[in-house]
């Protein structure tokens, strides 16, 4: 019982990172555009936000500059695919690639530093319910405004004008653009919001999460975000399950290496990724249920014709 | 915002295209050695470090050897299956279950000294590596799974086999504490170079480039090779020559994962001599900047791989002479990747102010 408390508790901090990744790059999908880079910008935005908090103490000062390197990081992507045309999957490796490096050697002074966590937030009364407290009302700040982004995400994405360009400029940018719309500045954009999730989600990683460094310490937690968006086939509600399942999947994998059930921790470890080419060659068999959320020009650069 | 634009060529330019290599290798340098100054150490030692040092001894000589071999290896694979546009981000996977299926003989027969204990590891080892990417293959083709998501997917699950193995059945009682398996004998490795000597490399790196010389034949001289590039160039034209789409996946997810799965057998048959968590320094990314800064072609990943190469050793010395960070040529690789992708523009289009009048190309 202890142990699926913990887990339950834990799940909403361990599925942060994740979610606010995987709904940046959901964004940027959904405009078009397929970016590989989040684990190399979670990585530097991790030891940016470390370096930070370590130095000056300040939480709200490691997000932004978190998010702004990670932003910048976004914008040499952004760059490569849409001034210099280069093709996404290449573009995303090289700047992912560039991320992982930078945040070694930023990091390389921190090695096995610790910092304070911020104590978790409690709502009054509601956090005094026994077992459900601890568990939904016990959290920390990011974690609502996770949820919060998540829902607000939602509504944007299908009732508001802004995600409904954005998600024409993905179905078809050469009809978006006959419409009057920017499709390279929608593009560009929605990169940057992709960067700055990216960077939110690696500070929260490095600070608040597990505030010790250790070079690599993302530990594959941008290719599971990328999986993420692809298990939830690019619909909002679904990321976000998907996110609190694969954060289960996570600390469960912890518990079963504390318990000793017998179960190698690596199967745990593995579920997130079988499950998602699982999900993913459901999805794509059909090719109406595809058509339905996927994002037609996913992956397709668009040259506006003069 | 910028003044530039580029606008298409009407075919590609042979001159750009023979430019982007030394362009991007330039490039890099400078931003690599500013990056270093940035770091306070002096621009000099650190380029002196990288580039020079790594031809200086026998030793560094013979370690670029067994660095750029893998390297070549595997981008040979890639750039089959690159320049039909099937993205097989798997290599690191395809590498890690091709070195756990081949280690699987010596483990089994650790005391043997029959002679074909190694072509049977090499064998195993391209199957398995083909097998694994042939996961991706299916899914691509049987149920239009995207094959770039399958094998990122599939290299976090071989890492997590390995490390199954290693810490349970695999692992060698004799080994303390350490996830490793037993140490391999005599004949599962490849026979040195120089016999009886301090030098690591081995004879793989004749084998590689061999591979590498067969690639530059079926690429010029086959048919089915021409398809597969008339397949990059534009679908259309793959089309029309008769070339079918569900077999560039196949052809190019097979043939990339035996090159990555034979390239594990090079790992765990030479430097190394066992499995272990760590059986390849990111290779399986590392040989896909190779692929690309080889211009996909089989003599300049030759040339791209034994550059890599020489990156990975001047890092090695870098870190122990200069007291450059480890994570140095990470950084490099970043950098080559994006100068080499911005500078491949170059090749298709060509550069134009903004507000010129469209000339006649």
């Amino acid at each position: 019982m202890d142990t699926i408390i913990f887990i339950l508790t834990g799940t909403f901090a361990t599925a942060t990172p994740l979610l606010l990744a995987a709904l940046g790059e959901l964004v940027a999908e959904k405009s078009g555009i397929i970016n590989l880079s989040i684990e190399g910008m979670m990585a530097l935005s991790a030891a940016m936000g470390f370096a930070i908090v370590y130095t000056t103490g300040s939480h709200l000062l490691a997000f932004a500059v978190a998010a702004g390197l990670a932003m910048l990081l976004s914008a040499v992507f952004a760059t490569l695919v849409m001034f210099f045309s280069a093709n996404q999957v290449a573009s995303g490796l090289a700047v992912g690639i560039l991320g992982l490096g930078l945040s070694a050697l930023l990091g390389r002074d921190y090695e096995s530093l610790t910092l304070q966590a911020p104590s978790a937030l409690s709502v009054p009364i509601l956090s005094d319910i026994p077992i459900l407290g601890s568990i939904l009302f016990q959290q920390d700040i990011v974690v609502y405004m996770t949820i919060t982004a998540g829902f607000g995400l939602m509504w944007i994405i299908q009732h508001s004008r802004v995600g409904l360009i954005l998600r024409i400029v993905g179905e078809n940018p050469h009809i978006a653009h006959n419409l009057g719309f920017n499709v390279l500045q929608v593009r560009f954009l929605a990169i940057l919001f992709g960067g700055f999730m990216a960077g939110i989600a690696g500070a929260y990683a490095s600070t608040i999460l597990t505030p010790i460094w250790s070079q690599g310490m993302i530990l594959g937690r941008g290719w599971i975000a990328l999986a993420l968006v692809v298990f939830g086939t690019w619909r909002v509600l679904r990321v976000m399950i998907g996110a609190y399942l694969f954060g289960a999947l996570l600390l469960a994998d912890l518990a079963v290496q504390t318990l000793n059930l017998g179960i190698p921790s690596q199967i745990m470890t593995s579920m997130p990724y079988a499950m998602t080419i699982v999900v993913l060659a459901i999805i794509s068999r059909d090719t109406l249920r595809i058509r339905l959320n996927a994002p037609v020009s996913l992956g397709q650069n668009y040259r506006p014709n003069h | 915002m910028i003044p530039y634009e580029f606008i298409p060529r009407t075919q590609p330019s042979a001159q750009a295209l023979a430019i982007v290599p030394v362009l991007t290798v330039a490039l890099s340098m400078l931003c690599g050695t500013a990056l270093f100054f940035i770091l306070g150490k002096p621009a000099g030692v650190a380029f002196y470090a990288f580039f020079i040092e790594p031809f200086l001894t026998s030793y560094n000589l013979s370690e670029i050897a067994i660095k750029a071999a893998p390297l070549i290896l595997i981008a040979q694979g890639l750039a089959i299956g690159f320049r039909a546009r099937i993205w097989n981000i798997g290599a690191e996977g395809q590498l890690t279950i091709g070195a756990i299926c081949a280690g699987l003989i010596p483990i089994t027969w650790p005391q043997s000294e029959n002679i074909l204990m190694l072509p049977a590891m090499i064998f195993v080892g391209t199957v398995m590596g083909m097998s694994w990417a042939a996961i991706a293959a299916w899914l691509r083709t049987a149920f239009n799974a995207s094959e770039i998501i399958v094998t990122l997917m599939l290299n976090a699950i071989a890492i997590q086999i390995l490390l199954y193995l290693i810490n349970g059945p695999l692992k060698d009682p004799r080994g303390f504490s350490f996830p490793q398996s037993i140490t391999f004998p005599e004949v599962a490795l490849y026979p040195l170079l120089i016999k009886d000597s301090f030098l690591r490399a081995n004879v793989s790196i004749y084998l590689v480039l061999a591979l590498s010389l067969l690639a530059w034949i079926y690429v010029r001289h086959s048919f089915s090779g021409f398809r597969l590039l008339v397949g990059g160039l534009t679908p259309s034209a793959a089309h029309y020559a008769g070339f079918s789409a569900k077999r560039t996946v196949w052809i190019s997810l097979l043939v990339g994962g035996a090159a990555a799965g034979l390239a594990g057998v090079g790992e765990i048959s030479g430097p190394i001599g066992k499995l272990q968590p760590i059986l390849s320094p990111a290779y399986g990314f590392a040989a896909i900047i190779v692929a690309f800064l080889g211009g996909l072609n089989p003599i300049g990943i030759v040339i791209a791989g034994f550059f890599m190469a020489v990156i990975y050793v001047g890092a090695d010395g870098a870190v122990l002479q200069a007291g450059l960070p480890a994570s140095a040529p990470i950084v490099f690789q970043g950098f080559i990747l994006i100068f080499y992708l911005a500078s491949h523009t170059l090749v298709n289009f060509k550069l134009r102010r903004i507000g010129e009048t469209k000339e006649a190309t």
